[in-house]
């Protein structure tokens, strides 16, 4: 662990704010490509009902996906790059994004739904206020998912060129500096768990108060039990 | 297609190895998470504890525990043991709350009626707390098996073998069928694996059928 404590691996272009700056920015700007494109979709698919084969199929498919061949097949297309790399990052991202969304749309109690075209909302209102503010917990639960799926495939995808802390597992191997190595795999797992924390804080800052207890309903507990197992790199 | 045609010992090789690294981590990782689930049904600390460590440990990345297992166990880089030790976690972290809130759930009437019966503890778990579990450890299995099987390739990116190899040479010499084959490769592996699992759980509760 001497790699970590040395000052010179802490400043300069392969310092390690440097690459934390860089991993955290693939990471911020796939996520919000993901969620511009996922969180409508899921939201379309649970409101109507129509098309959830095709995201559950999608989700379960991604699991089966090696993302090291995803990232290495774009890049083998589209040349090397951050673009290639985003794009790989957003296409597993999306799904479990929208699959949390949908979950959480159709986990919502059919009563409330009804109570709420019952007293005269409107589609509109019925969608934004009443079944995404109670789709909350699920959809944040995809969030996280897709969030430590964009995590650890931005380290892999430092094996085709891209910077972030995976450039020190790969620099490391290339140079047989094992001490190297293993600093970035720590690294890459402590940002994780970080942020995965940070996201469960985050949880119970954005769901509704009303919403704590009732996440043992039968409905619910079956689906936050399916998306838990997500995709996992 | 001409490359599988020519090269089949190479790819019957990397099948081989692709195999043992994702399924030793499934039948490891069930043996492991049998006793810890019955512990977090047992107690509620430990389920607390136990819960907790499976989440954070799921939560790092494949390729950060393959890197750091050299570093724990002592192994060398390219030792296999590598990514079977960090798959066999993942494993145990996805079956301990499943089994943990399957034995919990077993109905107190179910249980009196084994004790009645004369039924000793050791007896009682294995012949009916733990078979009606086995519908949630094989959803659990099933899970496990799936992403192990995606994730050995992971271990390509530090020389270990499998499908990952085909993925990393194929990048290398700038050759995508390589890659396509290796993908669709992993993904029948899947199916397959995941296709034996549910007809292995419908052999194993026959009653849950019946019951219906």
């Amino acid at each position: 662990m001497n790699w970590l404590t040395d000052p010179a691996h802490w400043t300069g272009a392969d310092g390690v704010p440097q690459r934390l700056f860089e991993h955290l920015g693939y990471t911020a700007v796939s996520l919000l490509i993901a969620v511009v494109i996922g969180f409508p979709l899921g939201a379309l698919v649970g409101h109507t009902g129509r098309g959830g084969l095709v995201v559950v199929g999608l989700t379960n498919g991604l699991r089966a996906l090696p993302s090291l061949a995803v990232v290495i097949l774009l890049v083998l297309f589209a040349g090397l790059g951050d673009a290639p790399v985003i794009a790989a990052l957003v296409l597993l991202a999306v799904p479990p994004i929208m699959a949390g969304t949908y979950a959480g749309i159709r986990a919502v109690d059919p009563v409330t739904v009804d109570a709420a075209r019952g007293v005269g909302m409107r589609e509109r209102n019925v969608l934004f206020g009443v079944e995404i503010p109670n789709a909350m917990p699920l959809v944040l639960g995809g969030f996280r998912s897709a969030t430590l799926q964009v995590i650890a495939t931005a380290t892999i995808a430092a094996f085709v060129g891209s910077g972030g802390l995976g450039r020190y597992v790969f620099d490391g191997l290339a140079l047989q500096e094992y001490d190297q190595m293993l600093a970035g795999a720590v690294l890459v797992a402590l940002l994780a768990v970080v942020v995965d924390l940070l996201l469960v804080g985050l949880q119970r800052l954005i769901v509704s108060p009303g919403l704590r207890s009732a996440g043992t309903t039968g409905r619910r507990r079956k689906a936050v039990a399916a998306l838990e197992t997500g995709g996992k790199q | 297609m001409n490359w599988l045609l020519q090269n089949s010992d190479k790819f019957w090789a990397y099948t081989e190895v692709h195999l043992a690294l994702a399924l030793i981590p499934v039948v490891a990782g069930l043996v492991i998470a049998i006793p810890l689930g019955w512990l977090a049904s047992r107690s509620r600390s430990a389920r607390a504890v136990l819960l907790a460590l499976s989440n954070i440990l799921y939560t790092i990345p494949s390729i950060a525990l393959i890197v750091i297992a050299p570093a724990v166990l002592g192994t060398r880089i390219l030792d296999g043991v590598n990514v079977i030790v960090p798959l066999t976690i993942y494993t145990v972290a996805l079956l301990v709350r499943g089994i943990a809130d399957a034995l919990a759930a077993v109905p107190g009437h179910v249980v009196a009626a084994a004790n009645a019966m004369g039924f000793r503890p050791l007896r009682r778990f294995l012949t009916v707390e733990f078979p009606l579990a086995v519908p949630v450890i094989i959803a659990g299995l099933r899970v496990a098996t799936v992403s192990n099987i995606s994730l050995v390739s992971v271990g390509a990116l530090v020389g270990i073998s499998g499908y990952g190899q085909l993925f990393t040479e194929g990048f290398q010499s700038n050759f995508p069928t390589k890659i396509w084959i290796g993908l669709i490769a992993t993904l029948v592996l899947a199916l397959l694996a995941d296709a034996l699992l549910l007809l292995l759980g419908r052999f194993l509760t026959p009653w849950v059928r019946v019951g219906r």
